[in-house]
């Protein structure tokens, strides 16, 4: 781990007219971190995450990313080129339906291999070698390389939505209940896929779940969020196992023991 | 001698905001140290805060007052008042903790459950992996098992990989909540001959033993967690 944070987030806040997404939210993010955003729906989670992916413009407050440079940028001053260019090769982001992250009319191949040409690779034997490599890391068969997603299942679309971000060595990834509509058996399996990928590539990854397990397994630090605060925050097993606000015992008391 | 661990006045209650806040003192005045080589007991009677206080020595649970002082990457620091990413590094790298039950992850074999303390620590796999056999070996785990994720497992063999996990990497600091509990007698001896490497290695070593005979034979000290109870005045 080095000795700086990657993403600074500084006094974030975004309201929708009157009515309030997230307010005043701080932290940093530190290289090889996973930190998990939990809460109920409408607790201000999904529009945290999409202002600090740029997917939705903040209405106060700063988010400042560490460049593979080193330099630190805001990102709201940022052209929308760099952002875009930023999205497509630095970062990821896992949607919960995996059609929304995939393109559901071209073959798995293509999918992956999209954001390959978009860091500049052209070589088509190359680019088709990479993308049959990362469909074997997330455990599809490469003689589905040239099916379309739609033709797959939803644990294996969201494999292929992982792969499709993976493919550029991105250093943050984005996750917005990644594990959502899914069978717990795959469910299980997915998680176990991620917690492993994390590991091995190191990455950074911000992940919005209302998933306490989810959480538990595959986050170092958690912070908990209702009526857009962030109202409790700390290392994962301590606010799981100690929670200390009202609302995160309540949480931590609903889950159904098997 | 150095003394790797210093817990000194610490205080800790629940609140139950579903019980309508109210308040659940557990211990205050919680100062004890363990010195380099030696094994300290926690004593006293079931519930009155034992695992606890361990999981407080953790980070596991926080604390409302005092300090937990320890070495790490050759500083002191205060672990009561640390932030995440201070506590997971010494979690890493200085202070190891075997639990009463293993959290098993699906479809992670036994082995590489064992092996993971190693490889957070940039062991290369293979060693590491080669390290967990010997570990799971000397702990009689079947070898048939090796291979499969611990879910399924007995409770003892569950607490074996437990062991073979918190045992497995050099840690200057050990806390071990029960971890004989579940095992039989030829096991038992296998722990109690860990402990006293551990000792002669000069770990420091903080542990909870319902066993008597095993807290005969490991126990240097004993701090009677009685003491610093609320509960001993109301009874």
């Amino acid at each position: 781990m080095t000795d700086a944070p990657l993403l600074k987030v500084c006094d974030i806040s975004k309201f929708y007219g009157a009515r309030i997404g997230c307010r005043n939210v701080s932290f940093d993010l530190w290289p090889g971190e996973v930190l998990a955003i939990v809460g109920e729906s409408g607790s201000g989670k999904t529009t945290l995450l999409n202002c600090l992916a740029t997917r939705l413009m903040p209405s106060s407050g700063s988010v400042e990313y560490r460049m593979r440079d080193g330099q630190m940028r805001d990102l709201s001053r940022m052209s929308e080129a760099e952002r875009r260019f930023l999205m497509r090769t630095d970062w990821g982001f896992v949607h919960q339906n995996p059609a929304d992250g995939l393109r559901m009319a071209v073959s798995a191949g293509a999918n992956v291999g999209e954001r390959l040409m978009a860091v500049g690779e052209r070589h088509y034997g190359n680019i088709r070698e990479t993308a049959g490599d990362w469909l074997r890391r997330v455990e599809i068969s490469v003689d589905r390389i040239d099916d379309q997603p739609r033709a797959f299942s939803g644990g294996m679309r969201q494999r292929l939505q992982i792969a499709r971000n993976l493919v550029t060595s991105p250093r943050l990834i984005f996750m917005d209940e990644p594990t959502g509509g899914l069978d717990v058996s795959v469910q299980a399996r997915l998680l176990d896929l991620l917690r492993g990928l994390v590991q091995d590539l190191g990455l950074s990854a911000i992940i919005v779940t209302h998933d306490l397990a989810v959480a538990r397994l595959l986050s170092h630090r958690m912070m908990v969020m209702k009526d857009g605060l962030v109202i409790e925050q700390g290392l994962t097993d301590r606010v799981l196992d100690d929670p200390r606000e009202a609302y995160t015992q309540l949480l931590v008391s609903s889950i159904l023991q098997v | 001698m150095p003394t790797p661990l210093v817990v000194s006045d610490v205080a800790k209650s629940f609140t139950m905001h579903l019980r309508d806040g109210i308040r659940l003192p557990v211990m205050s005045n919680v100062t004890f140290s363990v010195k380099a080589g030696e094994c300290v007991v926690l004593g006293g009677p079931s519930g009155i805060g034992k695992s606890s206080l361990l999981k407080m020595v953790y980070g596991n649970y926080a604390v409302d007052g005092g300090q937990i002082l320890l070495e790490h990457g050759g500083r002191l620091l205060d672990l009561a008042s640390a932030d995440p990413r201070t506590i997971l590094s010494v979690r890493r790298a200085t202070l190891g903790y075997v639990s009463q039950f293993l959290r098993t992850v699906p479809r992670v074999a036994a082995v590489d459950v064992v092996a993971e303390p190693l490889t957070a620590r940039g062991i290369d796999a293979a060693e590491a992996r080669g390290m967990a056999e010997v570990m799971l070996a000397r702990l009689n785990l079947p070898r048939e098992l090796w291979q499969l994720p611990p879910a399924t497992f007995s409770g003892g063999e569950q607490q074996r990989v437990n062991i073979a996990r918190g045992f497995i990497t050099d840690h200057r600091i050990l806390l071990l909540d029960e971890p004989t509990a579940s095992l039989d007698a030829r096991n038992r001896t296998v722990v109690v001959d860990m402990i006293e490497e551990k000792k002669a290695a000069g770990v420091a070593l903080l542990g909870i033993f319902h066993d008597e005979d095993v807290r005969e034979r490991v126990a240097d000290r004993i701090v009677d967690v009685s003491a610093f109870s609320p509960r001993k005045v109301a009874a």
